[in-house]
């Protein structure tokens, strides 16, 4: 994959290769390839002088990172303790269900990726679902279909 | 140089130095895990723990990275340490119960059970073997991977790490895999065997463990 050490190589030189500015780095090569692939991280590494593992730490450190290609949609529900106290393992169970994979997996069709996060900052909302970085509060069960169900290209729910 | 008062006695420091540090020139046994010569100082593993006297009040620091300053008062084996690095060793042990060391280190501090769910996780995440690979070898092939329950020490992508020239440093270094305590069934989450050892003035086999050994004195594990 050539091209994504040429992504990673412009993003380094964008960002004048600075050391703190790794979390920025690795930012803008998951927001332009929608992963951090073991290349990038590798490119990362180099071009930055910082050893792979200090890179591949932060990269696991961070839940907004990930290391493997994501779907086209990414649902990801908070499991925080204020929405867990308002039922948010109901509504993760319900995604998991429609969707057909755990949270942390992809959809065999590549379509959604379902993620966990401890706390959106949004408690009073909760449970606090997230599609496509849009905050969808008060989630319960039966709003799980209409969230899924209401969007185009839904082919990865599992009706 | 800076004087400052540890468990009654007034002692003398450099500038820069450590509460640790200070203590240890007067022989003054503070037990320490994640703390060694050579490489920076971490404060993650808290066993040792000193209490800093303020007036009336007192409070509980990492005596390894808490800089000696002048004036400053410390206890370093009162009973209100002595409890908290007895729930610390807990702590510890019930992340590695396997450790000799630490089992050790427990036995000696008196504690009789512990109170932790245990999971063996066989790393009590000092980070000395990271630093260890880091600053003493050069390397840096090992890092913290993951965060909260989930953090782990581990190489980029669980691979060999290029950087890595076999030095064996980072298992030598840690003190959980260093020796396993052979003990077959753990009792309250204890060996029990070092339990029984017996107290001695001075040691006949000494391997320089004073790491392990409070102010208490020795005892011979067998
Ligand atoms: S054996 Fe390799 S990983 Fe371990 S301390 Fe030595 S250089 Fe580092
Ligand atoms: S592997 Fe050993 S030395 Fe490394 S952090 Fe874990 S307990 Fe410490
Ligand atoms: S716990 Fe879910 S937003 Fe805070
Ligand atoms: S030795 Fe001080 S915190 Fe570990």
């Amino acid at each position: 994959m050539a091209t994504t050490g040429h992504a990673a190589h412009r993003i380094i030189e964008k960002h004048a290769g600075a050391r703190d500015a790794l979390i920025p780095i690795l930012q803008d090569i998951q927001a332009e390839e929608g992963y951090l692939s073991q290349e990038a991280l590798e490119a990362v590494s180099e071009g930055m002088s910082i050893p792979l593992i200090q890179v591949y730490g932060v990269a696991t450190f961070f839940r907004a990172f990930s290391l493997e290609p994501r779907g086209r949609r990414v649902v990801c529900a908070c499991t925080g303790t204020a929405c867990h106290v308002r039922g948010a393992s109901a509504v993760l169970d319900e995604l998991e269900r429609q969707l057909g994979v755990c949270a942390g997996q992809t959809t065999g069709d590549g379509e959604y990726s379902l993620e966990t996060v401890n706390c959106l900052g949004a408690c009073a909302l909760g449970p606090v679902v997230v599609v496509d970085g849009i905050n969808h509060g008060h989630m319960t069960r039966a709003d799980v279909q209409h969230l899924l169900g209401g969007e185009p290209e839904s082919a990865g729910a599992d009706r | 140089m800076i004087e400052l008062t540890i468990d009654g006695a007034k002692v003398r420091a450099e500038e820069g130095m450590t509460v640790l540090e200070a203590a240890r020139t007067q022989g003054i046994v503070i037990p320490t895990l994640c703390h060694f010569d050579g490489l920076s100082p971490y404060g993650v593993c808290r066993v040792c723990v000193v209490e800093v006297v303020k007036g009336k009040r007192s409070s509980l620091e990492a005596s390894c990275t808490l800089p000696a300053s002048e004036g400053l008062v410390i206890r370093t084996g009162s009973p209100r340490v002595q409890r908290a690095r007895k729930v610390v060793m807990e702590l510890l042990l019930s992340t590695s119960p396997k450790s000799k060391l630490l089992q050790d280190m427990a036995a000696n501090m008196g504690v009789t059970k512990v109170r932790f769910q245990q999971k063996d996780r066989d790393c009590i995440l000092c980070g000395l073997c990271v630093r260890y690979c880091e600053q003493q070898m050069q390397s840096g092939g090992l890092g913290f991977v993951g965060r909260g329950v989930s953090r782990r020490v581990g190489t980029a992508f669980d691979e060999m790490p290029e950087e890595c020239r076999n030095c064996g440093g980072c298992e030598w270094v840690c003190p959980v895999c260093e020796q396993a305590c052979r003990a077959d069934d753990l009792i309250d989450g204890l060996c029990g065997g070092c339990l029984n050892a017996v107290p001695v003035e001075s040691c006949p086999i000494c391997t320089e463990c004073s790491q392990s050994v409070g102010a208490e004195g020795h005892r011979t594990f067998r």
